[in-house]
């Protein structure tokens, strides 16, 4: 931190200068914003003016619409980290546990891991048809990786200690997973899920902004077809709004439940 | 076979390189058994191609759809992409450094950044810059950017004050400062941030050219898909897989490469 200059991070005079930086950041890019839209020097309404904004993001949160699309989205990435949530982690947990399987196919889940998810859609839609079930696989396919790769790292990480202990036990399979595995793995499980669930929720709106006719992805693809600017930068921001927030709920449970342990 | 010759093989096979043939070999025969379902009607062919239809489609597509290209455009696209990650996202994190206000200010919004999901603004950025090549660019090196910000800070805050005190003894002025002392000692982190930020790159230009269906690769399983070729769709995918995961092969190996500098 040597050459880091300016103010002594934790002082009173710290904090505020950070929430006055940060005002003033939101302050200059909201004036920017309406500046750049009233000066016409782009195309009209390729910049709506905040006002336009704001009220298509009070018309939107009003529509009973939005909600049904809203229902219809989270369904999808609900049932699409249930299944990608359990098969991942009953995969990461067997990968984890056996150093030979881990061996023989742990680097496919790293190969693919890494991989543009959004290209397998048209076997989905082959596999799965145009409704929900295409777009619950997207989410599926997204997710399934992360969570599977932090579950076998996570396995990995498990005090041998405690193994010993619930042998010694004589415990079964399914006692060792309920009473050693999971409980010791609750952190990249979490870690995991967070993962997860970022990517089901992009993989499934992605899919939804490809072929669709309900969910979140069809708002916004619609909007930008009817060049209806201000509803889609409204539905962006409640897109993002929801999508941070969420993220940021399940870290808060994690840091909780980290302190809780502690 | 004798006890010994018995005890090599069970050796053998518990080995790595042992791990590593079962799992070839349980893929090929994985493979197999779906030719034969195919072969017998129980998998519906109209849905999965036989997979040697699948691997005599890879020369054809190859041939006809001008692979090699293609594979061109979305390697420019991905090298404009990481030019504007190494230029904007370094110079961004050495300005957090720099100025620790900033730091304390923004770092968690950069992180919140990294969270979001970027990709789903491409209809805004089609809006902005039209169905282009600067659309797929743009949406590269936006989705890319947060970790190469944070990893340059994390790496040019993380260097040894022994360092920085040799550069001050020899009265370096600020500039040779950063870039003889603390930039060459933030290069394996700053790597770091810049190959996770091109693996988010690579990802969000190769789906963005599937969703516009425009530019390289991406576009290709598009065109492809909505044909309804089938074996060339999957094996449109099958190349993508490949281009990617010698991607990551080649960014781990510079990655290895550099280490041994710090």
């Amino acid at each position: 931190m040597a050459a880091s200059r300016g103010v002594m991070p934790g002082s009173v005079s710290a904090s505020r200068r950070v929430w006055v930086l940060r005002v003033a950041f939101v302050l200059i890019a909201l004036v920017a914003w309406e500046a750049l839209s009233r000066s016409g020097l782009l195309f009209k309404d390729v910049v709506p003016s905040l006002g336009a904004i704001w009220s298509a993001l009070a018309k939107v949160l009003s529509t009973r619409d939005f909600y049904a699309n809203l229902g219809v989205t989270a369904h999808e990435i609900g049932i699409a980290v249930i299944i990608g949530g359990v098969t991942g982690l009953a995969a990461g947990i067997v990968l984890g546990a056996n150093r030979f399987l881990s061996q023989a196919f742990e680097s496919l889940l790293l190969y693919l891991g890494p991989t543009p998810k959004i290209i397998f859609f048209p076997v989905m839609i082959m596999w799965f048809g145009v409704g929900t079930g295409s777009k619950i696989a997207m989410g599926v396919v997204s997710c399934f990786f992360p969570i599977a790769i932090s579950a076998a790292a996570g396995m990995r990480q498990i005090d041998t200690v405690l193994i010993r202990v619930g042998r010694s036990f004589r415990a079964s399979t399914w006692q060792m997973v309920k009473s050693i595995y999971l409980p010791a793995m609750r952190e990249p499980i979490v870690t995991g899920l967070r993962l997860g669930l970022g990517v089901a929720i992009i993989g499934t709106l992605l899919a939804e902004t490809k072929l669709s006719n309900r969910g979140l992805g069809y708002l916004v693809i619609q909007s930008y077809a009817l060049f209806d600017m201000p509803k889609m930068y409204a539905l962006l921001i409640v897109l993002f709004v929801l999508s941070i927030g969420v993220n940021a709920l399940i870290g808060r449970f994690s840091h909780a439940q980290r302190v809780a342990v502690r | 076979m004798t006890a010994a010759t018995r005890s090599r093989g069970s050796t053998w096979m518990r080995s790595r390189a042992g791990a590593r043939v079962v799992g070839v070999v349980s893929t090929i025969a994985v493979v197999a058994l779906v030719e034969l379902l195919i072969a017998a009607g129980a998998i519906n062919a109209f849905v999965v191609p036989k997979p040697t239809q699948i691997l005599l489609a890879i020369p054809r597509i190859v041939a006809e759809e001008n692979v090699l290209h293609r594979f061109w455009q979305t390697a420019q696209e991905v090298i404009w992409a990481s030019l504007l990650l190494a230029v904007f996202g370094i110079a961004l994190g050495a300005l957090l450094f720099r100025f620790l206000g900033l730091r304390l200010a923004f770092e968690a919004w950069v992180g919140a950044l990294a969270a979001a999901p970027i990709v789903l603004m491409y209809p805004l950025f089609l809006v902005i810059f039209g169905r282009s090549t600067t659309t797929i660019v743009m949406i590269g090196f936006a989705a890319g950017l947060a970790p190469v910000i944070l990893k340059t800070v994390d790496g040019l805050s993380g260097t040894r004050k022994v360092l920085i005190d040799v550069g001050r003894s020899f009265k370096l002025s600020r500039s040779q400062q950063f870039w003889k002392v603390l930039l060459p000692a933030a290069l394996p982190a700053v790597f770091v941030g810049l190959k996770l930020g091109l693996i988010f790159a690579m990802i969000n230009i190769v789906g963005v050219e599937f969703l516009i269906n425009f530019g390289g690769l991406g576009q290709l399983i598009n065109e492809l898909a909505e044909r309804y070729d089938l074996p060339g769709t999957y094996g449109a995918i099958l190349f993508v897989i490949l281009a990617s995961v010698l991607f990551f092969a080649a960014l781990e190996r510079i990655e290895r490469w550099l280490r041994p500098v710090a």
